[in-house]
C-alpha cells in the first residue's frame, strides 16, 4: 500500500472542523495516519485546496435499468466517447456512460466513492456484474424494498420482527447495502397500471398504505441497525402540488430515532417540491419543503439537482415513468419486477427554454441554499435524472457564486425567476459547505463516515486536490474558474495512491463493493425462510436456491457484519 | 449435491438449462462417474443438450490447418496461432457469443477493443430489428412471473414456444398458477397470432391467422381499433375488420396481457417495423389496462451478450472499435454487412455457427480468410476454421452467467467436469487476450 506526503496545500475537512488551513497530510498503508512514513511520496499542493475524496449517495451507474437506459439511447452516447489509451478501457455515453468510463469519469471528478440507489434485488447479480466493471471507486447498492410481497405483507400482519429478519435475508442475500424504498406501494399498485396517490392511499390487494410501509421500514432499518437510514424516493415524484406528500413523508418515521445519524434519507426532493395545479401555474415551492428539513431533527435530503440537460431518466418508479412519457411521448421502457418493483427509463429534455424546467433547475439550487445546515443538504443531480454527474462543478460554481445565478436567470425561462425565490438569495456557499455538500454529509448519511469524507487519522487515504488558490480567487465572481477546477482535479488520491494528475487518468485500480449482513436471532431468521421457501415455489420464476448473489459477483467487497440477534430474541 | 440412494449417483439440483432464453433453472441431473445418466425437468432439447456432452467423437484436441489439412495441437499452439491471426488482421470480425458465459463475453469485447476489430452476436441475424425499434420506440416490459401471477391475457405473435421454447407455457404463462390466477390456464386466455396453425396455435383459446408479410398491417389495423379510429377496409392481413374489433376490445378489457414475439415479426418483410408497431400497440394498450411485450430469444445466454456489451461499450450488438472507441451503426458495422462489403480480414467465432446460417455470400467471405472458432463441437463453422479450439460446455462442464429473454440473470453452474484437457471458452479468451496483449 502506496505512502504519501500531501503538502502544503488549504484543507477543507468539514468532519474535523478543518476550515482551509494550510497542513500536510500523511498517508501510509492506504490510511490517513499522524506522521510521514519513511520514504513516502511527496506531493507539493501549494496553492490548491485539499478535500477528502468525493463521496457520491444516490447515482444510477449500474444495474438492469441503467443498462436498459444505454441500450434505449445510442443517440446519448456519440455525445461522449472515451477513445482506448494504455492505461484505460475505451466507453461511450453522455448521460448514460458505459461502465469502464463511469469509473474514470467520477475519479477525474475527485470522487472515490459512489453508491448506486436502486437495485431490484432478483437483478441484484446484474448490478454487481455491472459494479465489478466499474473502477477507480468504492462502490454499493441499495436493494428496492417498496413493493415487496413479504414486507408489505409482514407489516400488514404488524409482525415488524420478521419484515426485519426478511430485510436482513434480503441484504444478504442481494449484497446489499443498504434499504431503499422507491415509491412505496406505488411500485405493486403500477403491476395492475395503477399508482398509491397519497400516502394513505391503500395497495390494492394488499391492504397496506405507504405511510405503513415508510413507517415500518424505518423501524425495521433501526432494529436492525444499519450504517445507512432508509433510503426513501417518496410517492408523487414530479407531480404537480406534490410538495404536501414530501412534508407529510419527512413527519412519517419522526418516532424513529438515531443518536448518529437521520432515520430518513429522502433523496431527490427537487422532484417533490412541486406548487401548482396545472404546468401553466407550475411554482417552485422549495421554501416551505427547506423550512420543514429545517425543523426537523432526523430527515436529511439530497437535491436531485436539474442541469438542463438533454438526460435520460430512470427510476424504480414505474408509474411516475410512463407518466413523463405521456407527456413527452418519448420513448420508454418499463421493466416490472415480480414481487418487487417496477423500474421504468425515458429520455428528458430540460430545455433552458421551458418554463417548468427552468423552474427545476431553480428550485434545486434553493433547497441547497435554503436549508441553513449543509449536513442536512446534499448534492446530487440523482444521475442522470436530473443531468448527469459529470455537471456537479457547474452546480458547485451556482451554490459558490449569486452571479453565475444571476447570469443563468438571464438566459434561461424568466419563469425560473418569477416562480421560484432563487433570484432573492444572496447565500453562496464556501469551500467548507461544498466539501460537506459533497463529501462529509454524504459519508455520515451513509453511516461510513469513520474511514470516509474526512481527512481525520484512521480515513481512507482518499483525497481529493483542486488547482483552486483560496487566497487569491474569488469564487463568486470568477465561478467559470470554479468549474473549470472541479472538473478535473489536479489529483485524485484513493488508498494513497494517485489515480488522476491534472485531469487525466494515470493509474486505474479497483475499488471496494460494501455490502452490510445483519445477523438475526436463529429461530426467527428461520421461521422466517420456511416461509420465504414456500412462496418462493409459487409465485417466483427462479427457484430458491438461485436467487441469493453467489460470493463470486462481488469483486473486493467488504461485508458489514451487524450483531442483531436481539430482533426475535 | 446429494447422495440418491436408489440410483448410486450424485443428483445436482437447481441446475440451469443451458439451451434457450426460457432458461429453466428447476433441472436435476444425475450423475455416476462423471457422466450424466439421467435429466429431470427439462425438456426434450434441454435434456437432449445435456446428453450432447456424451457426444461420440467430440473434438477435445485444438486443430490448426497445415498445408491444407487440420492437424491436432497443442491448446498453447493453438492460442498463439490464434493471437497472430488476431493481431495481423487490419479489420477482425468477432462473431457469435449466444451460447457462453457474460465471463466469456468479457474477455471477447477486451479482445475486440485491443485489435480495433468488429464484435457482433447472433443477435444481428435474429432479434437485432427488436433492439432497433426498442431504440426508437422503447419497451414496455416485465419480468416472467409477473406474467405467471397477474396475465389473464397471452399473446404469442410469430413464435412457436411449443417447439423452440418448450417449457415457456408450462413454468410462465398459461399453466402455472399465480398469485392472482389461482386457477391456472382457466384464468387465462391464450391468443396465438401466425402464418400458420402451428402447434402452439392449436392449444390456443384463439388462432388468428394472418397473411403472410402482412403483420405489419393487421398491427397497424388493431391499433387503430384500440384507439378509436375507423379501419377503411373490410379485411386486413386476412382478418376481417369486426374480428379486428373484437380482439382490440378484448385486449383492452383484459386485466394484464402481455404480446411474446418470435422471428416471424423480426424477420419477416418489414422487420424492425413490425416491432416498432407491436410496441407501440402495448404503449396504446397501457392508456386501458396494463400490457407487457417481450421478444422470445433464442439462444440460453443471447440476452447476456447484449447486456455485456450494453454496459461496457453503450451498444447492444455490432460494435466496431476501429476508431479506437465503440461505434455502432448496423446494417453497417454489423457482421453480415462487414462480410459482404469485403471488409473483414480474418474472423473469431465464438458459440455460434454463421457457416451454417450465414447467407451464402457472407460465407463465401468467410472460407476465404484466417478463421479462429472456439466452441464444444464440429460444426459446418468448424470445418472452415483454420484454428480450431475445441471448449466446454458452460451450465455443464464450466460454471458461468447467463441472461434469460426477460433480463433476470443466473448463475449456470457446472455439473460434470469436462474431457480432460479441454478449456472453457473463459479460459481459452483470457489467454488470446493475454498473448495479444503480451509485451505491448
Amino acid at each position: 500500500m502506496a505512502s504519501l506526503i500531501i503538502k502544503n496545500g488549504t484543507v477543507y475537512d468539514p468532519a474535523n472542523n478543518v476550515n482551509g488551513e494550510k497542513m500536510d497530510i500523511y498517508i501510509k498503508d492506504g490510511k490517513i495516519v499522524e506522521k510521514a512514513a519513511r520514504g513516502a511520496k511527496k506531493i507539493d499542493c501549494n496553492g490548491k485546496i485539499i478535500m477528502p475524496g468525493g463521496v457520491e449517495i444516490h447515482s444510477h451507474i449500474a444495474g438492469g435499468k441503467v443498462n436498459s437506459g444505454r441500450l434505449l439511447r445510442p443517440e446519448d452516447h456519440k455525445k461522449l466517447v472515451m477513445p482506448k489509451t494504455k492505461l484505460t478501457r475505451s466507453g461511450s455515453g453522455f448521460s448514460t456512460p458505459s461502465t469502464f468510463m463511469t469509473g474514470y469519469l467520477y475519479s477525474k471528478l475527485g470522487y472515490t466513492t459512489a453508491m448506486t440507489p436502486a437495485m431490484p434485488p432478483l437483478m441484484a447479480r446484474h448490478t454487481h456484474e455491472e459494479l465489478n466493471d466499474i473502477p477507480m471507486l468504492d462502490k454499493g447498492s441499495y436493494p428496492l424494498t417498496d413493493g415487496n410481497w413479504f414486507i408489505m405483507r409482514y407489516l400488514k400482519d404488524g409482525d415488524i420482527e420478521k419484515a426485519a429478519a426478511y430485510a436482513a435475508w434480503l441484504l444478504r442475500s442481494t449484497k446489499g447495502f443498504a434499504l431503499k424504498i422507491t415509491n412505496p406501494g406505488g411500485t405493486e399498485a403500477w403491476g395492475w397500471g395503477k399508482n398509491c396517490k397519497s400516502l394513505d392511499d391503500p395497495v390494492p390487494y394488499f391492504d397496506i398504505t405507504p405511510r405503513e410501509i415508510i413507517k415500518g421500514l424505518a423501524e425495521v432499518n433501526e432494529m436492525l441497525g444499519l450504517p445507512h437510514s432508509i433510503h426513501l424516493h417518496a410517492n408523487n415524484l414530479g407531480r404537480l402540488g406534490n410538495y404536501e406528500t414530501t412534508i407529510d413523508t419527512i413527519k412519517v418515521p419522526s418516532g424513529t430515532k438515531n443518536k448518529d445519524r437521520q432515520t430518513l434519507h429522502l433523496t431527490h426532493v427537487q422532484f417533490h417540491s412541486y406548487g401548482g395545479d396545472s404546468w401553466k401555474n407550475f411554482e417552485s415551492e422549495a421554501e416551505t419543503v427547506a423550512k420543514a428539513v429545517n425543523k426537523t431533527d432526523n430527515a436529511i435530503i439530497d437535491t436531485g439537482n436539474v442541469t438542463l440537460d438533454n438526460t435520460t431518466t430512470m427510476t424504480a418508479d414505474g408509474p411516475m415513468e410512463y407518466y413523463l412519457q405521456s407527456l413527452t411521448h418519448f420513448k420508454w421502457m418499463n421493466r416490472d419486477v415480480e414481487l418487487e418493483t417496477a423500474p421504468g427509463i425515458t429520455p428528458f429534455i430540460y430545455s433552458p427554454k421551458m418554463s417548468t424546467a427552468a423552474i427545476q433547475w431553480a428550485i434545486g439550487l434553493e433547497l441547497g441554499l435554503l436549508i441553513k445546515d449543509p449536513w442536512k443538504v446534499l448534492m446530487t443531480t440523482d444521475h442522470p435524472n436530473g443531468g448527469p454527474f459529470t455537471r456537479y462543478p457547474r452546480i458547485i460554481s451556482w451554490l459558490m457564486s449569486r452571479p453565475a445565478r444571476d447570469e443563468m436567470l438571464e438566459k434561461v425561462n424568466a419563469a425560473a425567476g418569477k416562480r421560484s425565490s432563487l433570484a432573492s438569495i444572496d447565500r453562496e456557499y464556501d469551500f467548507n459547505d461544498i466539501a460537506t455538500v459533497t463529501r462529509a454529509g454524504q459519508a455520515r448519511s451513509l453511516g461510513l463516515s469513520e474511514t470516509k469524507g474526512h481527512l481525520g487519522i484512521g480515513a481512507h487515504g482518499d483525497v481529493a486536490v483542486y488547482d483552486i488558490d483560496p487566497d487569491n480567487m474569488d469564487p463568486s465572481k470568477d465561478f467559470k474558474g470554479i468549474e473549470k477546477a472541479f472538473s478535473a482535479a489536479a489529483y485524485t488520491i484513493k488508498g494513497g495512491e494517485v489515480l488522476v494528475r491534472d485531469g487525466e487518468i494515470v493509474k486505474v485500480t479497483y475499488g471496494n463493493t460494501y455490502w452490510t449482513n445483519p445477523h438475526v436471532d436463529k429461530s426467527l431468521e428461520k421461521e422466517v425462510l420456511s416461509d420465504i421457501e414456500y412462496n418462493f415455489k409459487r409465485y417466483y420464476s427462479v427457484n430458491l436456491a438461485n436467487y441469493p448473489v453467489q460470493d463470486k459477483y462481488v469483486k473486493n467487497p467488504i461485508e458489514l457484519k451487524i450483531d442483531a440477534q436481539k430482533v426475535g430474541a | 449435491m446429494q447422495e440418491s440412494l436408489s440410483k448410486r449417483c450424485t443428483v445436482a439440483s437447481d441446475v440451469v438449462c443451458p439451451f434457450c432464453g426460457t432458461l429453466c433453472d428447476d433441472i436435476e441431473v444425475d450423475v455416476k462417474d462423471n457422466k450424466i445418466t439421467d435429466v429431470r425437468h427439462a425438456c426434450r432439447i434441454g435434456t437432449a443438450k445435456f446428453f450432447s456432452v456424451l457426444e461420440e467423437g467430440r473434438p477435445t484436441k485444438p486443430l490448426i490447418r497445415k498445408n491444407g489439412v487440420m492437424v491436432e495441437t497443442t491448446v498453447d499452439t493453438a492460442v498463439k496461432k490464434a493471437a497472430e491471426i488476431l493481431k495481423k488482421s487490419i479489420r477482425p470480425l468477432l462473431y457469435g457469443w449466444s451460447s457462453t458465459s457474460c465471463e466469456a463475453h468479457a474477455h471477447g469485447i477486451a479482445i475486440a477493443e485491443e485489435v480495433g476489430g468488429v464484435i457482433d452476436g447472433t443477435t444481428s441475424v435474429c432479434h437485432g430489428p427488436s433492439v432497433l425499434a426498442i431504440q426508437d420506440v422503447g419497451c414496455p416490459s416485465c419480468t416472467l412471473a409477473e406474467v405467471k401471477n397477474r396475465a389473464d391475457l397471452v399473446i404469442y405473435w410469430g413464435c412457436n414456444p411449443m417447439h423452440a421454447h418448450p417449457r415457456h407455457l408450462s413454468r410462465y404463462t398459461i399453466y402455472p398458477r399465480g398469485y392472482f390466477r389461482e386457477r391456472g390456464h382457466q384464468d387465462r386466455e391464450l391468443i396465438v397470432i401466425d402464418v400458420r396453425k402451428t402447434d402452439t396455435a392449436k392449444i390456443a383459446n384463439k388462432f388468428i391467422k394472418v397473411d403472410y408479410g402482412r403483420d405489419y398491417e393487421l398491427l397497424g389495423a388493431i391499433r387503430a381499433a384500440v384507439n378509436g379510429n375507423e379501419i377503411n377496409a373490410e379485411v386486413v392481413g386476412g382478418v376481417t375488420k369486426e374480428e379486428i374489433q373484437k380482439l382490440a376490445e378484448k385486449l383492452k378489457n383484459c386485466q394484464f396481457g402481455v404480446i411474446f414475439f418470435g422471428m416471424g415479426l423480426t424477420m419477416t418483410s418489414a422487420k424492425h417495423r413490425n416491432i416498432d408497431n407491436a410496441i407501440c400497440l402495448t404503449k396504446d394498450l397501457n392508456r386501458h389496462t396494463k400490457f407487457s411485450i417481450m421478444p422470445m430469444r433464442g439462444h440460453y445466454n443471447v440476452t447476456g451478450f447484449g447486456e455485456v456489451l450494453t454496459w461496457q461499450t453503450g451498444y447492444p450488438y455490432a460494435v466496431d472499435f476501429s476508431t479506437g472507441y465503440p461505434r455502432y451503426n448496423p446494417g453497417e458495422t454489423s457482421a453480415n454487412d462487414v462480410l459482404q462489403r469485403g471488409e473483414a480480414d480474418a474472423a473469431l467465432i465464438v458459440a455460434s455457427d454463421p457457416v451454417a446460417h450465414f447467407p451464402r455470400k457472407s460465407v463465401e467471405y468467410l472460407a476465404k480468410m484466417p478463421l479462429i472458432y472456439i466452441g464444444p463441437h464440429h460444426t459446418p463453422t468448424s470445418l472452415l476454421a483454420d484454428v480450431f479450439i475445441p471448449s466446454t460446455f458452460v451450465g455443464i462442464e464450466t460454471g458461468g452467467t447467463a441472461y434469460r429473454m426477460d433480463t433476470v440473470p443466473l448463475y449456470a453452474k457446472k455439473v460434470v467436469d469436462g474431457p480432460k484437457g479441454v478449456l472453457s471458452d473463459e479460459e481459452i479468451l483470457e489467454r488470446i487476450y493475454k498473448e495479444i496483449v503480451r509485451g505491448k
